[in-house]
């Protein structure tokens, strides 16, 4: 039996969500996107597209539309690895890059990707740890990520940790930088703005 | 004039991309470039901070660009030279997005100052490769060089930011300068077309069923075409196309043996600078053995 049989298949207007579309419109450059002409050129160039649930091409329509729930739920915000082919090739100028990114940043501070998610994990740890330290470390970074994720993978890849290692090219503890009050002090300047309102968070 | 080198987490210390920082100093250091590290240079925040929070990310570059500033007082241009391209294009985006709004500038300026620091607009980012070919110039270094590569068919491997989305330097399509620069040392660069093709960046890390397939499209084809070594100018691009060839030959179940290099590792060795200096023991793979053979290079490692 289908799994959709018995649940309702078609999308009403009441469902959209316009405000949405026009939170996304309102970044820097976000203006653009009602230029879109659907010409498809994006997904044509996107080295992932073959991969994605919606294509980019779709997924501007969708997000113009108003499609909030299915927009950030899809696989394709977290399968754009951030090459930029897509935003040199456009000829309206749409930062669809940097669309994704905002699409990214939405699900991640509404929570809406799926338990251990890597895409979404690592973005946060390494938000942290830069936070912390100044510095990243990629050993580190990799071990939080599995332990987050599936700790079955340090074994996985040990192998290949062992190798870098060998080669004096893995290490675990972030170097810090000197003045790590001074960076927090200027990050902490910037926290009432950008992350979205609690209040907003209640519309999908 | 003087570049500040700011090397990144990856190429820093004993990270993945440290062969990229010995192979670049020692360059530098041969050809003379008055250059020095940029003074408590913080992460850029790579494209990873900009998926949690737009504005931090742009804080966090901006303050490498005020310490630039601060650090070189007196020249017209503050130069900040990231080898890994991400750094590059990450430093780039927060100073255009500062220019090209206003609103953001002005927000990322007060917290600046929050923090005591102050950013003019001064800075310039510029990438090695850049600065290697259009600045030191071709004749100098092809005048350096005492171990021609020659008969090495090279694959330039550019990868996605070092000319997307802002060519500062190079063409978007076709890049050729380091197809220049390594035809000066001896090289023959190979005609491919997945110069600037995604690697897969954090996705062999994240969603590896994806990530390693983008990375080994890119060395069949330069496998294809007869190269002998793929060159590149990412610490990012290098571990992916270099590292997983074993679980890509694992995953495909194709055996792929190409070696990778960094371009500064092929310029350095060209130059007759030595093995450990470049950092050429650091790599999976040996640089093909027609071009070892005088030297009598041992790679222990497997």
């Amino acid at each position: 039996m289908p799994e959709w049989l018995g649940q309702r298949r078609i999308t009403y207007e009441s469902d959209l969500d316009p405000g949405f579309a026009r939170e996304i419109a309102a970044l820097p450059g976000g203006d653009k996107l009602v230029g879109c002409i659907q010409c498809g050129t994006c997904s044509g160039t996107c080295p992932v597209s073959p991969y994605m649930d919606y294509t980019p091409r779709r997924l501007v329509a969708m997000t113009r539309a108003g499609y909030k729930y299915e927009v950030l739920r899809s696989f394709t915000i977290w399968l754009c690895s951030s090459c930029y082919a897509c935003t040199v090739e456009c000829p309206k100028q749409i930062k669809i890059t940097d669309f994704m990114y905002a699409l990214k940043r939405r699900a991640i501070a509404e929570k809406v990707y799926p338990k251990r998610f890597p895409v979404a994990i690592m973005a946060r740890e390494f938000f942290k740890m830069v936070e912390k330290h100044g510095r990243n470390r990629e050993g580190g970074l990799a071990v939080r990520l599995f332990l987050r994720t599936n700790p079955l993978k340090l074994f996985y890849h040990g192998g290949f940790a062992l190798r870098l290692w060998l080669r004096g090219r893995v290490g675990l503890v972030p170097d810090a930088i000197k003045r790590t009050g001074e960076l927090k002090t200027i990050l902490h300047a910037l926290n009432h703005d950008d992350a979205p309102a609690a209040g907003r968070r209640g519309a999908a | 004039m003087k570049y500040l080198y700011y090397p990144g987490c990856c190429c820093a210390l004993k990270d993945n991309g440290k062969a990229y920082e010995e192979s670049l100093l020692a360059i530098f250091n041969a050809l003379k470039v008055d250059f020095e590290e940029l003074d408590d240079w913080n992460c850029c925040g790579a494209t990873v901070y900009m998926a949690v929070d737009e504005t931090k990310s742009f804080a966090l570059a901006a303050r490498n660009l005020a310490l630039a500033e601060k650090q070189d007082p007196e020249s017209k241009k503050a130069t900040i030279v990231p080898p890994c391209s991400a750094c590059c294009f990450v430093l780039d985006k927060a100073k255009r997005y500062m220019e090209e709004y206003p609103e953001i500038g002005e927000k990322i300026r007060t917290s600046l100052q929050a923090g005591g620091l102050s950013y003019a607009g001064r800075t310039v980012i510029r990438h090695p490769l850049d600065v290697l070919v259009n600045d030191i110039g071709l004749d100098r270094i092809a005048g350096m060089v005492k171990r021609p590569l020659k008969g090495l068919r090279v694959a330039c491997y550019y990868g996605c930011l070092l000319v997307r989305p802002y060519a500062s330097f190079d063409d978007q399509h076709n890049p050729m300068t380091m197809d220049r620069l390594l035809r000066a040392v001896g090289a023959e660069p190979i005609d491919w077309p997945l110069k600037t093709r995604c690697c897969g960046g954090s996705l062999t890390g994240t969603i590896e069923e994806v990530g390693l397939r983008l990375g080994y499209i890119i060395l069949k084809e330069a496998q294809r075409r007869g190269a002998d070594v793929i060159a590149t100018a990412c610490p990012i691009c290098m571990c992916n196309l270099e590292c997983f060839q074993r679980t890509m030959s694992r995953e495909f179940k194709t055996e792929s043996k190409l070696p990778a290099a960094y371009f500064t590792q092929l310029v350095g060795f060209a130059m007759g600078l030595d093995y450990r200096q470049i950092g050429l023991h650091r790599n999976f793979r040996n640089l093909p053995d027609f071009l070892l053979a005088e030297k009598k290079v041992h790679h222990v490692l497997a």
